[in-house]
Protein backbone atom coordinates (compact mmCIF):
# COMPACT_ATOMS: atom_id res chain seq x y z
CA UNK A 1 0.00 0.00 0.00
CA UNK A 2 2.69 2.80 0.53
CA UNK A 3 4.40 1.16 -2.27
CA UNK A 4 1.77 2.25 -4.54
CA UNK A 5 1.02 5.63 -2.46
CA UNK A 6 5.25 6.77 -2.73
CA UNK A 7 4.91 5.68 -6.51
CA UNK A 8 1.61 7.70 -7.20
CA UNK A 9 3.33 10.75 -5.25
CA UNK A 10 6.42 10.48 -6.91
CA UNK A 11 4.63 10.76 -10.33
CA UNK A 12 2.61 13.82 -9.40
CA UNK A 13 6.66 15.43 -8.85
CA UNK A 14 9.31 13.08 -8.88
CA UNK A 15 11.18 16.25 -7.15
CA UNK A 16 9.02 15.83 -4.00
CA UNK A 17 12.34 15.49 -0.88
CA UNK A 18 11.82 12.48 1.05
CA UNK A 19 10.78 14.37 4.13
CA UNK A 20 8.08 15.81 1.93
CA UNK A 21 6.94 12.28 1.26
CA UNK A 22 7.23 11.41 4.99
CA UNK A 23 4.97 14.14 5.71
CA UNK A 24 2.63 13.38 3.04
CA UNK A 25 2.43 9.59 3.74
CA UNK A 26 3.19 9.38 7.16
CA UNK A 27 5.67 7.07 7.08
CA UNK A 28 8.82 7.75 8.68
CA UNK A 29 11.62 8.88 6.14
CA UNK A 30 13.45 6.17 6.48
CA UNK A 31 10.88 3.99 5.19
CA UNK A 32 10.46 6.48 2.65
CA UNK A 33 13.60 5.80 1.29
CA UNK A 34 14.07 1.96 1.60
CA UNK A 35 10.44 2.03 -0.67
CA UNK A 36 12.27 4.40 -3.30
CA UNK A 37 15.23 1.92 -3.06
CA UNK A 38 13.22 -1.07 -3.09
CA UNK A 39 10.94 0.33 -6.18
CA UNK A 40 14.55 1.25 -8.09
CA UNK A 41 16.34 -2.09 -7.69
CA UNK A 42 13.44 -3.60 -8.42
CA UNK A 43 12.74 -1.63 -11.94
CA UNK A 44 9.29 -0.33 -11.47
CA UNK A 45 11.16 3.07 -11.41
CA UNK A 46 12.95 3.09 -14.25
CA UNK A 47 14.45 6.75 -14.26
CA UNK A 48 13.39 10.06 -13.08
CA UNK A 49 12.97 13.21 -15.98
CA UNK A 50 11.57 16.58 -16.40
CA UNK A 51 8.44 17.42 -18.07
CA UNK A 52 8.89 19.79 -21.01
CA UNK A 53 6.88 21.88 -22.23
CA UNK A 54 8.96 22.63 -25.31
CA UNK A 55 6.60 25.10 -27.05
CA UNK A 56 7.97 27.39 -24.66
CA UNK A 57 11.50 27.01 -25.46
CA UNK A 58 13.10 29.35 -27.99
CA UNK A 59 14.59 26.28 -29.86
CA UNK A 60 12.80 24.43 -32.52
CA UNK A 61 11.99 20.40 -31.46
CA UNK A 62 10.24 18.58 -33.56
CA UNK A 63 7.78 15.48 -32.68
CA UNK A 64 5.95 12.79 -34.31
CA UNK A 65 3.84 9.73 -33.72
CA UNK A 66 4.33 7.01 -35.66
CA UNK A 67 2.33 4.14 -36.29
CA UNK A 68 4.20 1.31 -37.96
CA UNK A 69 2.97 -1.95 -39.22
CA UNK A 70 5.08 -5.29 -39.64
CA UNK A 71 5.11 -8.39 -41.44
CA UNK A 72 6.23 -11.25 -38.82
CA UNK A 73 8.35 -14.03 -40.32
CA UNK A 74 9.05 -17.65 -38.20
CA UNK A 75 13.01 -15.65 -37.09
CA UNK A 76 11.62 -12.34 -36.04
CA UNK A 77 9.13 -11.42 -33.00
CA UNK A 78 8.00 -8.42 -32.86
CA UNK A 79 10.73 -8.22 -29.55
CA UNK A 80 13.04 -8.44 -31.91
CA UNK A 81 11.62 -5.15 -33.97
CA UNK A 82 11.40 -3.31 -31.18
CA UNK A 83 14.70 -4.03 -29.73
CA UNK A 84 16.29 -3.05 -33.06
CA UNK A 85 13.90 0.24 -32.72
CA UNK A 86 14.41 1.21 -29.39
CA UNK A 87 18.05 1.97 -30.28
CA UNK A 88 17.56 4.82 -31.95
CA UNK A 89 18.37 7.81 -29.67
CA UNK A 90 15.30 9.59 -31.78
CA UNK A 91 13.01 7.32 -30.48
CA UNK A 92 11.44 8.56 -27.26
CA UNK A 93 8.89 5.91 -27.11
CA UNK A 94 7.89 2.56 -28.47
CA UNK A 95 4.68 0.45 -27.84
CA UNK A 96 3.11 -2.32 -29.38
CA UNK A 97 -0.86 -1.85 -29.47
CA UNK A 98 -3.50 -3.39 -30.79
CA UNK A 99 -5.82 -2.08 -33.41
CA UNK A 100 -5.15 -1.03 -37.01
CA UNK A 101 -1.56 -0.69 -36.51
CA UNK A 102 1.21 -2.49 -34.86
CA UNK A 103 3.86 -0.15 -33.04
CA UNK A 104 3.15 3.26 -31.60
CA UNK A 105 6.49 4.80 -31.98
CA UNK A 106 6.95 8.66 -30.97
CA UNK A 107 10.23 10.25 -32.29
CA UNK A 108 12.42 13.58 -31.39
CA UNK A 109 14.55 15.76 -33.78
CA UNK A 110 15.52 19.34 -33.76
CA UNK A 111 14.23 19.63 -37.30
CA UNK A 112 11.46 18.47 -39.63
CA UNK A 113 13.95 17.85 -42.08
CA UNK A 114 16.04 15.32 -39.51
CA UNK A 115 12.47 13.36 -38.44
CA UNK A 116 11.67 12.91 -41.70
CA UNK A 117 15.00 11.41 -42.60
CA UNK A 118 15.03 9.43 -39.93
CA UNK A 119 12.01 7.68 -40.73
CA UNK A 120 12.63 7.27 -44.18
CA UNK A 121 16.50 6.26 -44.21
CA UNK A 122 16.24 4.26 -40.55
CA UNK A 123 13.06 3.12 -39.83
CA UNK A 124 11.34 2.35 -43.23
CA UNK A 125 13.65 -0.13 -44.59
CA UNK A 126 13.68 -2.26 -41.80
CA UNK A 127 12.78 -5.23 -43.70
CA UNK A 128 9.70 -6.38 -41.81
CA UNK A 129 8.52 -2.83 -41.60
CA UNK A 130 5.55 -2.51 -44.57
CA UNK A 131 3.94 1.05 -43.64
CA UNK A 132 4.38 4.23 -41.53
CA UNK A 133 2.25 7.05 -40.72
CA UNK A 134 3.87 9.60 -39.65
CA UNK A 135 2.18 12.43 -37.52
CA UNK A 136 3.75 15.40 -36.16
CA UNK A 137 2.89 16.86 -33.09
CA UNK A 138 1.42 20.40 -33.78
CA UNK A 139 0.89 21.41 -30.17
CA UNK A 140 1.18 19.19 -27.19
CA UNK A 141 -1.60 19.64 -23.97
CA UNK A 142 -0.25 17.57 -21.30
CA UNK A 143 1.88 15.19 -21.04
CA UNK A 144 2.30 12.40 -18.36
CA UNK A 145 -0.67 13.99 -16.88
CA UNK A 146 0.42 17.53 -16.11
CA UNK A 147 -1.52 20.27 -18.26
CA UNK A 148 0.87 22.45 -20.31
CA UNK A 149 0.69 25.97 -21.02
CA UNK A 150 -0.74 28.47 -18.51
CA UNK A 151 -1.46 27.35 -15.23
CA UNK A 152 -4.73 28.88 -14.49
CA UNK A 153 -4.90 31.39 -11.76
CA UNK A 154 -6.66 31.32 -8.39
CA UNK A 155 -9.23 33.37 -8.68
CA UNK A 156 -11.04 32.41 -5.12
CA UNK A 157 -11.75 35.19 -2.73
CA UNK A 158 -8.09 35.74 -0.51
CA UNK A 159 -10.22 34.73 2.52
CA UNK A 160 -13.31 33.08 2.99
CA UNK A 161 -15.89 32.02 5.84
CA UNK B 1 -33.21 60.59 2.55
CA UNK B 2 -30.69 57.91 3.94
CA UNK B 3 -31.93 54.35 4.56
CA UNK B 4 -31.58 53.28 8.13
CA UNK B 5 -31.05 49.43 8.42
CA UNK B 6 -33.30 48.08 10.94
CA UNK B 7 -32.25 47.30 14.89
CA UNK B 8 -31.16 43.83 13.77
CA UNK B 9 -29.21 44.62 10.87
CA UNK B 10 -26.86 47.68 12.65
CA UNK B 11 -26.63 45.06 15.76
CA UNK B 12 -24.54 43.12 13.41
CA UNK B 13 -21.19 44.22 12.72
CA UNK B 14 -18.89 43.96 9.42
CA UNK B 15 -16.77 40.57 9.60
CA UNK B 16 -13.65 40.09 11.36
CA UNK B 17 -12.08 39.36 8.18
CA UNK B 18 -13.10 42.20 6.16
CA UNK B 19 -10.15 44.16 7.03
CA UNK B 20 -7.95 42.06 6.25
CA UNK B 21 -9.08 41.58 3.04
CA UNK B 22 -7.78 45.20 2.05
CA UNK B 23 -4.16 44.13 2.94
CA UNK B 24 -4.09 41.07 1.32
CA UNK B 25 -5.12 43.39 -1.72
CA UNK B 26 -1.95 45.62 -0.89
CA UNK B 27 0.61 42.73 -2.59
CA UNK B 28 0.33 40.31 -5.60
CA UNK B 29 2.64 37.33 -3.94
CA UNK B 30 -0.03 36.54 -0.94
CA UNK B 31 -0.36 32.68 -0.73
CA UNK B 32 -3.70 31.57 0.56
CA UNK B 33 -4.50 29.36 3.12
CA UNK B 34 -7.52 31.64 4.49
CA UNK B 35 -9.77 29.89 2.10
CA UNK B 36 -13.03 27.52 2.71
CA UNK B 37 -13.70 26.19 -0.58
CA UNK B 38 -12.20 23.91 -2.47
CA UNK B 39 -8.89 24.33 -5.17
CA UNK B 40 -10.63 21.09 -7.09
CA UNK B 41 -13.06 21.95 -10.21
CA UNK B 42 -16.34 20.65 -9.66
CA UNK B 43 -16.36 17.06 -11.43
CA UNK B 44 -16.75 17.10 -14.91
CA UNK B 45 -19.62 14.68 -15.15
CA UNK B 46 -21.94 16.90 -13.28
CA UNK B 47 -20.66 20.34 -14.97
CA UNK B 48 -21.94 18.34 -18.13
CA UNK B 49 -24.92 17.76 -16.51
CA UNK B 50 -25.59 21.26 -15.87
CA UNK B 51 -24.39 22.01 -19.43
CA UNK B 52 -26.97 19.92 -21.04
CA UNK B 53 -29.68 20.53 -18.99
CA UNK B 54 -29.26 24.16 -19.90
CA UNK B 55 -29.03 23.08 -23.47
CA UNK B 56 -32.33 21.11 -22.71
CA UNK B 57 -33.69 24.58 -21.55
CA UNK B 58 -34.35 23.17 -18.31
CA UNK B 59 -34.13 26.64 -16.95
CA UNK B 60 -37.81 26.90 -15.05
CA UNK B 61 -38.30 26.72 -11.83
CA UNK B 62 -38.70 23.41 -9.86
CA UNK B 63 -41.25 22.18 -7.07
CA UNK B 64 -40.13 24.24 -4.41
CA UNK B 65 -38.87 21.93 -2.22
CA UNK B 66 -36.89 20.85 -5.38
CA UNK B 67 -36.50 18.20 -8.31
CA UNK B 68 -38.21 15.18 -6.63
CA UNK B 69 -35.29 12.89 -8.54
CA UNK B 70 -32.65 14.36 -6.57
CA UNK B 71 -34.22 14.55 -3.48
CA UNK B 72 -34.70 10.90 -4.14
CA UNK B 73 -31.00 10.78 -4.76
CA UNK B 74 -30.20 12.43 -1.65
CA UNK B 75 -32.79 10.21 0.69
CA UNK B 76 -30.74 7.20 -0.55
CA UNK B 77 -27.36 9.04 -0.82
CA UNK B 78 -27.62 9.72 3.25
CA UNK B 79 -28.73 6.45 3.69
CA UNK B 80 -26.27 4.58 2.32
CA UNK B 81 -23.49 7.22 3.52
CA UNK B 82 -25.06 8.64 7.17
CA UNK B 83 -27.48 5.80 8.47
CA UNK B 84 -29.86 8.76 8.09
CA UNK B 85 -33.40 7.69 6.93
CA UNK B 86 -35.17 10.59 5.50
CA UNK B 87 -38.65 10.44 2.95
CA UNK B 88 -37.49 12.44 -0.28
CA UNK B 89 -41.71 13.46 0.22
CA UNK B 90 -41.72 16.07 2.64
CA UNK B 91 -38.35 15.41 4.77
CA UNK B 92 -36.28 16.99 2.34
CA UNK B 93 -35.42 20.55 1.29
CA UNK B 94 -33.29 21.27 -1.11
CA UNK B 95 -32.12 24.82 -0.79
CA UNK B 96 -29.56 27.50 -2.37
CA UNK B 97 -26.40 26.50 -0.99
CA UNK B 98 -26.13 25.05 3.00
CA UNK B 99 -26.08 28.56 3.87
CA UNK B 100 -30.01 29.03 2.83
CA UNK B 101 -30.96 26.54 4.95
CA UNK B 102 -28.89 27.30 7.87
CA UNK B 103 -30.67 30.83 7.33
CA UNK B 104 -34.32 28.97 6.97
CA UNK B 105 -33.26 26.90 10.28
CA UNK B 106 -33.01 29.76 12.16
CA UNK B 107 -36.21 31.82 11.11
CA UNK B 108 -38.24 28.96 11.06
CA UNK B 109 -37.40 28.05 14.82
CA UNK B 110 -35.58 31.21 16.97
CA UNK B 111 -38.41 33.90 17.93
CA UNK B 112 -37.00 37.10 19.21
CA UNK B 113 -35.11 36.78 22.66
CA UNK B 114 -34.50 33.11 22.13
CA UNK B 115 -31.51 32.25 23.19
CA UNK B 116 -29.02 30.05 20.29
CA UNK B 117 -26.57 27.81 21.95
CA UNK B 118 -23.82 27.38 19.52
CA UNK B 119 -20.75 25.43 20.34
CA UNK B 120 -17.66 27.67 19.74
CA UNK B 121 -14.85 28.32 17.87
CA UNK B 122 -18.27 28.06 15.24
CA UNK B 123 -18.68 29.04 11.68
CA UNK B 124 -18.62 32.79 11.15
CA UNK B 125 -22.06 33.17 10.07
CA UNK B 126 -24.23 31.41 12.86
CA UNK B 127 -24.39 34.53 14.80
CA UNK B 128 -25.19 36.92 12.18
CA UNK B 129 -27.76 34.39 11.24
CA UNK B 130 -29.24 33.95 14.76
CA UNK B 131 -29.40 37.65 15.11
CA UNK B 132 -31.35 38.57 12.13
CA UNK B 133 -33.61 36.24 13.21
CA UNK B 134 -34.03 37.97 16.40
CA UNK B 135 -32.26 35.73 18.31
CA UNK B 136 -29.21 35.90 20.35
CA UNK B 137 -26.12 33.44 20.78
CA UNK B 138 -25.00 31.67 23.67
CA UNK B 139 -22.11 30.72 22.91
CA UNK B 140 -20.44 27.13 24.14
CA UNK B 141 -17.09 26.97 24.25
CA UNK B 142 -15.17 23.84 23.27
CA UNK B 143 -11.48 23.45 24.14
CA UNK B 144 -8.60 21.89 22.80
CA UNK B 145 -7.51 19.93 25.68
CA UNK B 146 -10.72 17.92 24.76
CA UNK B 147 -10.15 18.41 20.96
CA UNK B 148 -12.61 21.19 20.15
CA UNK B 149 -15.25 18.42 21.10
CA UNK B 150 -18.69 19.34 22.81
CA UNK B 151 -19.21 18.29 26.25
CA UNK B 152 -22.07 18.41 28.22
CA UNK B 153 -20.16 19.91 30.67
CA UNK B 154 -19.68 22.94 28.74
CA UNK B 155 -23.31 22.83 27.63
CA UNK B 156 -24.27 22.84 31.41
CA UNK B 157 -21.44 25.78 32.42
CA UNK B 158 -22.98 27.89 29.85
CA UNK B 159 -26.20 27.43 30.70
CA UNK B 160 -27.51 25.98 27.05
CA UNK B 161 -30.40 24.20 29.27
CA UNK B 162 -32.42 26.86 28.55
CA UNK B 163 -31.54 27.51 25.35
CA UNK B 164 -34.47 26.70 22.40
CA UNK B 165 -31.79 25.55 19.93
CA UNK B 166 -28.22 23.94 19.78
CA UNK B 167 -26.34 24.36 16.61
CA UNK B 168 -23.39 21.75 16.19
CA UNK B 169 -20.98 21.68 12.98
CA UNK B 170 -19.08 18.72 13.12
CA UNK B 171 -16.24 18.29 11.16
CA UNK B 172 -15.57 21.81 12.56
CA UNK B 173 -15.03 24.65 11.14
CA UNK B 174 -12.64 26.42 11.69
CA UNK B 175 -11.20 23.52 14.14
CA UNK B 176 -11.07 20.73 11.87
CA UNK B 177 -12.51 19.05 15.02
CA UNK B 178 -14.70 15.61 14.27
CA UNK B 179 -17.33 14.11 17.24
CA UNK B 180 -17.55 10.44 17.50
CA UNK B 181 -20.85 8.76 18.18
CA UNK B 182 -19.84 8.09 21.26
CA UNK B 183 -19.32 12.13 21.98
CA UNK B 184 -22.71 12.06 20.19
CA UNK B 185 -24.30 10.14 23.08
CA UNK B 186 -23.75 12.14 26.04
CA UNK B 187 -25.03 15.73 23.64
CA UNK B 188 -27.95 14.02 22.32
CA UNK B 189 -28.87 13.09 26.25
CA UNK B 190 -28.73 16.70 27.22
CA UNK B 191 -30.98 17.52 24.11
CA UNK B 192 -33.78 15.20 25.11
CA UNK B 193 -33.38 16.00 28.88
CA UNK B 194 -33.71 19.57 28.38
CA UNK B 195 -36.16 19.46 25.36
CA UNK B 196 -33.67 21.35 22.70
CA UNK B 197 -33.87 21.43 19.13
CA UNK B 198 -30.83 20.79 17.45
CA UNK B 199 -29.45 21.77 14.12
CA UNK B 200 -26.41 19.93 12.84
CA UNK B 201 -24.34 21.49 10.07
CA UNK B 202 -22.86 18.53 7.98
CA UNK B 203 -21.92 20.09 5.62
CA UNK B 204 -17.77 18.79 6.13
CA UNK B 205 -19.27 15.32 6.56
CA UNK B 206 -17.74 13.42 3.60
CA UNK B 207 -14.19 15.30 5.14
CA UNK B 208 -13.64 12.67 7.71
CA UNK B 209 -10.61 11.14 7.62
CA UNK B 210 -10.00 8.84 10.05
CA UNK B 211 -12.98 6.93 10.81
CA UNK B 212 -16.84 7.56 9.54
CA UNK B 213 -18.52 10.82 9.63
CA UNK B 214 -21.14 9.97 13.07
CA UNK B 215 -24.68 12.32 12.67
CA UNK B 216 -26.12 12.92 16.11
CA UNK B 217 -29.73 12.57 13.79
CA UNK B 218 -28.99 8.97 13.63
CA UNK B 219 -29.05 8.78 17.55
CA UNK B 220 -31.59 7.39 19.00
CA UNK B 221 -34.83 9.55 19.78
CA UNK B 222 -32.91 12.32 17.32
CA UNK B 223 -34.11 12.13 14.36
CA UNK B 224 -37.46 13.98 15.42
CA UNK B 225 -35.98 17.10 16.93
CA UNK B 226 -32.88 17.39 14.55
CA UNK B 227 -32.44 19.62 11.17
CA UNK B 228 -29.52 18.01 9.85
CA UNK B 229 -27.77 20.76 6.63
CA UNK B 230 -25.93 19.74 3.93
CA UNK B 231 -24.97 20.02 0.99
CA UNK B 232 -22.55 20.35 -2.42
CA UNK B 233 -20.19 22.65 -1.75
CA UNK B 234 -17.36 21.42 0.26
CA UNK B 235 -17.66 17.01 -1.05
CA UNK B 236 -17.97 18.05 -4.69
CA UNK B 237 -16.56 21.20 -4.69
CA UNK B 238 -19.56 23.18 -5.87
CA UNK B 239 -19.45 26.15 -3.91
CA UNK B 240 -20.42 28.44 -6.77
CA UNK B 241 -23.28 26.48 -7.84
CA UNK B 242 -24.89 26.91 -4.47
CA UNK B 243 -26.62 23.80 -3.60
CA UNK B 244 -27.43 22.28 -0.15
CA UNK B 245 -30.34 20.67 1.53
CA UNK B 246 -32.05 20.42 5.04
CA UNK B 247 -33.39 17.04 6.51
CA UNK B 248 -35.87 16.62 9.27
CA UNK B 249 -38.85 15.74 10.51
CA UNK B 250 -41.78 16.48 7.99
CA UNK B 251 -42.89 19.47 10.33
CA UNK B 252 -40.18 21.22 10.54
CA UNK B 253 -39.34 21.22 6.93
CA UNK B 254 -42.85 22.45 5.99
CA UNK B 255 -41.72 25.20 8.02
CA UNK B 256 -38.72 25.84 6.43
CA UNK B 257 -40.01 25.66 3.04
CA UNK B 258 -42.91 28.22 3.75
CA UNK B 259 -39.94 30.92 4.05
CA UNK B 260 -38.53 28.88 1.10
CA UNK B 261 -41.44 28.98 -1.46
CA UNK B 262 -41.96 32.82 -0.41
CA UNK B 263 -38.01 33.55 -0.63
CA UNK B 264 -36.00 32.05 -2.92
CA UNK B 265 -39.30 29.61 -4.37
CA UNK B 266 -37.03 27.00 -5.47
CA UNK B 267 -32.96 26.35 -6.01
CA UNK B 268 -30.99 27.13 -9.36
CA UNK B 269 -32.36 24.77 -11.77
CA UNK B 270 -28.90 23.94 -13.16
CA UNK B 271 -27.15 23.59 -9.66
CA UNK B 272 -30.02 20.89 -8.84
CA UNK B 273 -28.93 18.93 -12.44
CA UNK B 274 -25.34 19.14 -11.65
CA UNK B 275 -26.19 17.41 -7.76
CA UNK B 276 -28.22 15.25 -8.69
CA UNK B 277 -24.94 13.77 -11.15
CA UNK B 278 -22.69 14.46 -8.71
CA UNK B 279 -24.63 11.74 -6.60
CA UNK B 280 -25.17 9.57 -9.26
CA UNK B 281 -21.86 8.81 -10.66
CA UNK B 282 -19.12 11.25 -8.61
CA UNK B 283 -18.02 9.39 -6.18
CA UNK B 284 -15.15 8.45 -7.58
CA UNK B 285 -14.31 12.19 -7.70
CA UNK B 286 -15.20 12.42 -3.82
CA UNK B 287 -12.78 9.90 -2.80
CA UNK B 288 -10.15 10.95 -5.11
CA UNK B 289 -10.29 14.76 -3.54
CA UNK B 290 -10.70 13.59 0.17
CA UNK B 291 -7.57 11.47 -1.04
CA UNK B 292 -5.54 15.09 -2.10
CA UNK B 293 -6.91 16.43 1.42
CA UNK B 294 -6.02 13.86 3.96
CA UNK B 295 -2.45 13.71 2.21
CA UNK B 296 -2.56 17.61 2.77
CA UNK B 297 -3.54 17.45 6.32
CA UNK B 298 -1.07 15.03 7.05
CA UNK B 299 1.74 17.44 5.30
CA UNK B 300 0.48 20.83 6.80
CA UNK B 301 0.59 19.26 10.66
CA UNK B 302 3.65 17.61 9.91
CA UNK B 303 5.28 21.31 9.14
CA UNK B 304 3.49 22.70 12.08
CA UNK B 305 5.11 20.13 14.66
CA UNK B 306 8.64 20.90 12.90
CA UNK B 307 7.75 24.82 13.14
CA UNK B 308 7.00 24.66 16.72
CA UNK B 309 3.47 25.42 16.54
CA UNK B 310 1.72 23.18 18.67
CA UNK B 311 -1.43 22.23 16.46
CA UNK B 312 -3.89 19.35 17.49
CA UNK B 313 -4.72 16.83 14.94
CA UNK B 314 -7.29 17.55 13.29
CA UNK B 315 -9.56 14.86 11.67
CA UNK B 316 -12.10 16.60 9.32
CA UNK B 317 -12.96 19.45 6.98
CA UNK B 318 -10.01 20.95 5.48
CA UNK B 319 -8.83 22.71 7.91
CA UNK B 320 -5.58 23.13 10.92
CA UNK B 321 -6.44 25.12 14.05
CA UNK B 322 -2.27 25.77 14.82
CA UNK B 323 -1.50 28.03 17.98
CA UNK B 324 -0.09 31.15 17.66
CA UNK B 325 3.58 31.33 19.83
CA UNK B 326 3.55 33.12 23.35
CA UNK B 327 3.21 37.32 23.24
CA UNK B 328 1.12 37.06 19.86
CA UNK B 329 -3.07 37.47 19.66
CA UNK B 330 -4.01 35.65 16.61
CA UNK B 331 -4.99 38.93 14.79
CA UNK B 332 -1.34 40.36 15.52
CA UNK B 333 -0.07 37.46 14.13
CA UNK B 334 -2.37 36.81 11.22
CA UNK B 335 -1.93 40.51 10.57
CA UNK B 336 2.10 40.54 10.74
CA UNK B 337 2.16 37.39 9.09
CA UNK B 338 0.48 38.31 6.00
CA UNK B 339 2.20 41.63 6.08
CA UNK B 340 5.88 40.61 6.17
CA UNK B 341 5.75 36.73 4.32
CA UNK B 342 2.03 37.57 2.10
CA UNK B 343 0.49 34.37 4.03
CA UNK B 344 -3.09 34.80 4.51
CA UNK B 345 -4.47 33.07 7.64
CA UNK B 346 -7.48 33.50 9.55
CA UNK B 347 -7.02 34.96 13.20
CA UNK B 348 -9.30 32.36 14.88
CA UNK B 349 -10.78 35.00 17.22
CA UNK B 350 -12.91 35.57 14.46
CA UNK B 351 -14.34 32.39 15.37
CA UNK B 352 -15.69 33.40 18.72
CA UNK B 353 -15.22 31.86 22.17
CA UNK B 354 -12.18 29.44 22.27
CA UNK B 355 -10.81 30.64 18.73
CA UNK B 356 -8.26 33.33 20.33
CA UNK B 357 -4.66 32.40 20.32
CA UNK B 358 -5.26 30.26 17.17
CA UNK B 359 -5.47 29.90 13.32
CA UNK B 360 -7.47 28.89 11.04
CA UNK B 361 -5.22 27.37 8.63
CA UNK B 362 -7.25 25.84 5.49
CA UNK B 363 -5.24 23.20 3.30
CA UNK B 364 -7.36 23.55 0.29
CA UNK B 365 -4.71 24.72 -1.73
CA UNK B 366 -2.34 22.97 -4.00
CA UNK B 367 0.65 21.32 -2.62
CA UNK B 368 3.43 23.54 -3.92
CA UNK B 369 1.59 26.56 -2.25
CA UNK B 370 1.25 25.08 0.77
CA UNK B 371 4.59 23.94 1.14
CA UNK B 372 6.00 27.40 0.46
CA UNK B 373 2.98 29.05 2.48
CA UNK B 374 4.89 26.81 5.27
CA UNK B 375 7.97 27.62 4.72
CA UNK B 376 7.37 31.62 5.14
CA UNK B 377 5.60 30.71 8.20
CA UNK B 378 8.87 29.02 9.38
CA UNK B 379 10.93 32.17 8.63
CA UNK B 380 8.30 34.38 10.06
CA UNK B 381 7.98 32.21 13.32
CA UNK B 382 12.33 32.45 13.25
CA UNK B 383 12.45 36.15 12.75
CA UNK B 384 10.28 36.97 15.47
CA UNK B 385 11.68 34.20 17.91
Amino acid sequence: MSQREVLELLRENARYSTADLARLTALEERKVEATIEELEASGVICGYQAVVDWDRLAEERVRAEVELNVTLDRETSYDDIAERLSRFPQVTALRLVSGDYDFDMEVEGDSMREVSQFISEKVAPVPEITQTVTHYVMTAYKENGIELGDGEDDDRLAYSP
Amino acid sequence: MTFEPARRVRAVGPSGIRRFFEIAEERDDVISLGVGEPDFSTPWAARDAAIHSLERGRTSYTANRGMRQLREAISRYVADRFALEYGPGEQILVTAGASEAVDLAFRAFVDPGDTVAVAQPAYISYEPGVRFAGGEVLPVPTREAEEFRLTVAALEGAGAADAELLVLCYPNNPTGAVMERSDLEPIAEFAREHDLLVLADEIYAELTYEGEHASIAALEGMADRTIVVNGFSKSHAMTGLRLGYAMGPTDAIGAMNRIHQYTMLSAPTTAQHAALEALESCEPDVREMVDQYGRRRRFVLARFREIGMACFEAQGAFYVFPEVPDGWTSEAFAEELLREQGVAVVPGDVFGAGGEGHLRVSYATGLEDLREALARIETFISDHG
